[in-house]
């Protein structure tokens, strides 16, 4: 087990530099004007990045005002009987809310309950797994579908939103049967 | 400080000082009173502050992005053009025709999501947006309806954002930072939850494409 560990951490070390040097040799080698190509796809970057900015906005300010009008820690206090039900504990509540929304927000979350209560405690692994296992879903929309203009994103955020659910059920089980 | 003498330090935008009135009772000479100056309206100020900081975060974060997209993008560049993503795009054929049925098979945009999904399964965030985005704009040159999302883009988006994680970066280096005794004790759990995770966000994308609510509109579309 830690031998695997210490390679995954090696390549993910090493994939950046390897990468770029690897793509930049192969392509010198089948004789690509490297130059060249990087000038004129790097032109792009620049396009998507403004383009993004009204979607970002759009999602970010609606997020920053549901958390600071207090409205998400309504929600968890009412969710609380349904997760009680599941056994799913109360103090990783604002975690499992946060983390599709926010980015920032969940690890300013995550710091705070590690630190309330302990890396290596049940909530603190349970927290670091929820953290560590997903992405901020609303992020992601915002960002990959305002690259290309797309305004109707039917079945993303549904698909999205249960993805994540299942990921908080599968860490809730997987933090209970390897650890606690 | 008491939580209470935080909210009002907040609701006068004082980073310090509070100013408060010192009062005496006038029958006793041993005692004093603070009384501060009421303050109202704290959930709308922090409303609009957490508005207009957020307006101005979304700008931040995009320009951010720019010069590691124009790196990555012009390292991607070089590989579609040396024909490494075309390779890349081969190998893993047996899997993308599955998932992409309606993406040809030797299509840029396999390459740019393989890349991209490599990317996140290391915890290599910064690099992964460039080659998502890439996906996402060679995806859409296959759209027939602008503006509306196709099921390919779902999918991906569902992979992407439920991505099965070896390296939880950013979660590590917090535990670290907070004293955790074995820091990388979480990348078992992550893994086998992020797995489960991808598994229900492929099943639950490939339903919902079906339902008709989440059907492409002609007319909308057009």
């Amino acid at each position: 087990m830690s031998i695997l560990r210490e390679i995954v951490t090696i390549i993910s070390v090493l994939a950046i530099p390897g990468l770029i040097l690897f793509f930049l040799v192969y392509g010198q080698f089948k004789r690509i004007r490297v130059y060249e190509a990087m000038v004129e796809g790097g032109k792009e970057g620049f396009t998507i990045a403004v383009k993004i900015i009204p979607y970002l906005v759009a999602m970010l300010v609606g997020i920053a005002i549901f958390r600071a009008s207090g409205a998400m820690d309504f929600l968890i206090t009412g969710l609380q009987p349904l997760t009680d039900l599941i056994g799913f504990p109360a103090e990783a509540m604002p975690m499992a809310l946060m983390r599709p929304l926010s980015g920032s927000g969940s690890l300013g979350i995550m710091s705070e309950i590690l630190k309330t209560y302990g890396p290596d405690s049940f909530i603190g692994v349970l927290t670091s797994t929820l953290m560590g296992s997903t992405e901020t879903t609303f992020y992601v929309l915002a960002v990959y579908f305002g690259a290309v203009n797309v305004r109707n994103t039917r079945h993303a955020l549904p698909t999205g939103l249960l993805a994540d659910f299942a990921s908080f059920l599968a860490a809730l089980f997987f933090v209970k049967l390897l650890f606690f | 400080m008491p939580p209470i003498l935080v909210t009002v330090q907040e609701a006068i935008g004082s980073d310090g000082a509070i100013p408060c009135r010192i009062l005496s009772d006038s029958g006793r000479s041993d005692l004093l009173y603070l009384s501060f100056s009421p303050v109202r309206f704290v959930y709308l100020k922090r409303i609009t502050n957490a508005a207009l900081d957020a307006a101005a975060l979304a700008v931040k974060i995009a320009l951010g992005l720019i010069g590691i997209m124009a790196l990555w993008l012009g390292v991607m560049k070089v590989a579609e053009e040396a024909g490494i993503i075309a390779i890349i795009a081969r190998a893993v054929r047996p899997i993308t025709t599955r998932l992409f049925s309606d993406i040809p098979d030797d299509h840029p945009a396999i390459g740019a999501m393989i890349m991209n999904i490599s990317a996140n399964m290391l915890g290599l965030g910064n690099a992964a947006t460039p080659f998502g985005l890439k996906a996402m704009e060679e995806l859409n040159k296959l759209n027939k309806h602008a503006g509306t999302a196709t099921n390919a883009m779902v999918t991906f988006l569902a992979l992407n954002t439920s991505c099965v994680t070896l390296v939880p970066a950013t979660a590590i280096a917090v535990r670290a930072a907070s004293g955790s005794s074995d820091p990388a004790v979480i990348i078992g759990t992550t893994f086998l939850t992020s797995l489960v995770a991808t598994v229900f966000a492929v099943i639950f994308a490939k339903v919902f494409q079906r339902l008709s609510v989440f059907r492409v509109r002609e007319k909308e579309a057009a």
